[in-house]
């Protein structure tokens, strides 16, 4: 019998981009399932594009900061661009004074703004497409 | 998790009980009159201790209590497990240093968040953290 999941983050599409947000606390398989879902997501819909929404996080340590930084790694191989939205004040001050650095992520401060982001981004990459 | 006294004590025995941990804590900082930035700091270091205790130690407990010295309110989180112990503390806490995969700035980075902060630990003989956030007067 196949095992329910009960946890699950969903992954939405928009245009060329997936939405995600984490509204539950993120552990090791939890994490790997989700990073697994999110390169399927990817590549059966040919997404150019990946928002991460983290409104709901109240703790960003060290291995949600690891998971992040892979995500967008694993994510831009793959050739897509991942935004980080929804980082709280009291996030931004705790990261910066722990030390860690959201590598290779671009962040933009709501949905809307994580968009119009992508939009541009994407749009650059198929000019220069075009023109190379 | 057991109410001892005015002690709040959590079994950490994997990851789910870290979330558990943060949760405790920071109710405890919120209860106390600790601001939403200073919560975020001691929940943010505690995550840490217990995240070290589940993939070093394998399980210990956190123990959080509200601590008086000198007329300052403080919370002090312990850290405890039996586990295989530090045998070089600086080096743990250099950033950069990582002895298990993870992004190698946990202890060095709980440190910066909180006023106090003490390792006891010797190979073989477990580990006992202990941090400190005073309640500054306002």
């Amino acid at each position: 019998m196949k095992e329910i999941d009960y946890e699950q983050i969903p992954i939405l599409k928009i245009e060329d981009f997936l939405i995600t947000s984490i509204q539950i606390p993120l552990h090791d398989r939890l994490a790997v399932k989700f990073q697994r879902d999110l390169l399927q997501k990817i590549e059966k819909t040919k997404a150019k594009g990946l928002v991460i929404d983290i409104t709901a996080i109240d703790v960003v340590d060290s291995f949600i900061t690891r998971i992040l930084v892979e995500i967008a790694k694993m994510a831009k191989l793959m050739g897509v661009k991942t935004v980080l939205v929804g980082m709280r004040p009291e996030i931004a001050i705790t990261l910066v004074e722990f030390g860690m650095e959201l590598e290779g992520i671009m962040m933009a401060l709501n949905l809307e703004s994580g968009i119009s982001l992508l939009r541009r981004v994407t749009n650059e990459t198929n000019e220069e497409r075009n023109v190379g | 998790m057991k109410l001892m006294d005015d002690e709040r004590v959590v079994e950490v025995k994997s990851e789910y009980d870290i979330v558990i941990a943060r949760a405790v804590v920071r109710a405890i900082a919120k209860d106390m009159g600790f601001g939403l930035v200073d919560q975020t700091r001691i929940a943010t270091a505690v995550s840490e201790l217990a995240r070290n205790i589940v993939v070093h130690a394998g399980e210990g407990i956190i123990l959080v209590r509200e601590i008086i010295k000198g007329g300052s309110r403080g919370v002090e989180v312990l850290a405890i497990d039996q586990g295989p112990g530090i045998s070089d503390i600086e080096l743990v806490l250099r950033d950069g240093y990582s002895s298990k995969g993870s992004l190698g700035v946990g202890l060095g980075g709980a440190k910066r968040l909180v006023d106090e902060f003490e390792i006891k630990s010797a190979p073989g003989k477990g580990t006992t953290v202990r941090i400190v956030k005073w309640l500054s007067v306002r």
